[in-house]
């Protein structure tokens, strides 16, 4: 009798097939991670654009609007998580697509936290 | 504390990524999770998970000790910028870039080192040998971590070419040999 064996081929069923543990924890883990990246960016490009968004930002005065900044991606980074966590925790899903999107916002998050970018998408 | 930050942190987590991305590429390729034995998986687990510490160490520092030395504000009458690196850099067009660009793309995009670490080292040990099952989960987690050095080396690298043309000067002087003249 030969045990099954696992499969690194997720094309067979559409997602990592066979698994003990689903992919949704991790599945969760990456997109999150994204999304918080993302944020870094997002954040930080619209305290620049925005004067009163940057003075809400100044969570703490002497970092400045950066403290602001970070702290609300790893918020949001943090709560995205929990959710997913709790939604997707002993779920399957189809992770190419998961990692398409996850790569997607951390590359738009990396530029967006380029300055040259920012400066380009502000007109200025 | 700069040196702290500089080299105790973020220059001990430089040197941790050559064995994270030689460890997690080893378990990437297909079929291959299986060479790691429950040591080496546990080693890569703790690895890991002390990398994201360093990084958290590494932003946290610079957030929140390091560089509200860098962009203080010198008081009304005061000529003499040197105390004050952002004023210093920004005093002269030739070196005002190094604000705009170096220091502004730098204190944000170090921060995504941390977070893809975490959720490396999270992935890695919530997964243990399941890993081998998951080919995309684990193409994740290297992409992240490659992800996370490229911006490392960015972060240091500027950080460290800054310095150098407008040191931070904050803190208490420490004095390791007592024999001044």
């Amino acid at each position: 009798m030969n045990a099954p064996q696992p499969s690194d081929d997720p094309q067979k069923t559409g997602h990592d097939a066979g698994s003990e543990i689903p992919n949704g924890a991790a599945a969760a883990a990456i997109l999150s991670a994204a999304a918080g990246c993302f944020c870094i960016g997002l954040f930080g490009l619209l305290g620049d654009a925005l004067p009163a968004l940057a003075r809400c930002f100044n969570f703490y005065i002497p970092t400045g609007p950066l403290s602001g900044v970070t702290t609300s991606a790893i918020v949001v980074w943090l709560a995205l998580w929990s959710i997913l966590s709790r939604t997707w925790g002993d779920k399957s899903l189809p992770m190419g697509k998961i990692n398409a999107s996850s790569f997607l916002l951390l590359g738009v998050g990396l530029l967006l936290s380029f300055p040259p970018f920012g400066d380009f998408l502000q007109g200025k | 504390m700069t040196a702290l930050h500089g080299m105790g942190c973020g220059g001990l987590l430089l040197l941790g990524f050559s064995g994270a991305l030689i460890e997690l590429y080893r378990i990437c390729a297909p079929g291959r999770f299986s060479l790691l034995n429950e040591f080496e998986r546990k080693l890569l687990r703790l690895y890991l998970i002390a990398m994201a510490v360093l990084a958290w160490g590494t932003v946290l520092s610079g957030a929140y000790i390091v560089y509200p030395w860098y962009r203080a504000r010198p008081p009304a009458g005061v000529t003499d910028y040197a105390p004050y690196p952002q004023q210093t850099l920004l005093a002269t067009p030739a070196t005002a870039g190094w604000h705009n660009l170096g220091m502004e793309w730098k204190e944000h995009v170090a921060w995504f080192a941390p977070i893809a670490l975490t959720m490396a080292a999270y992935v890695v040990a919530k997964y243990g040998s399941d890993l081998r099952r998951h080919r995309h989960v684990r193409e994740a987690v290297l992409a992240f971590t490659v992800a996370a050095f490229m911006v490392s080396v960015m972060a240091g690298t500027l950080g460290a070419l800054i310095n150098k043309k407008a040191p931070v000067q904050g803190g208490a002087v420490i004095n390791f040999m007592g024999g001044t003249k």
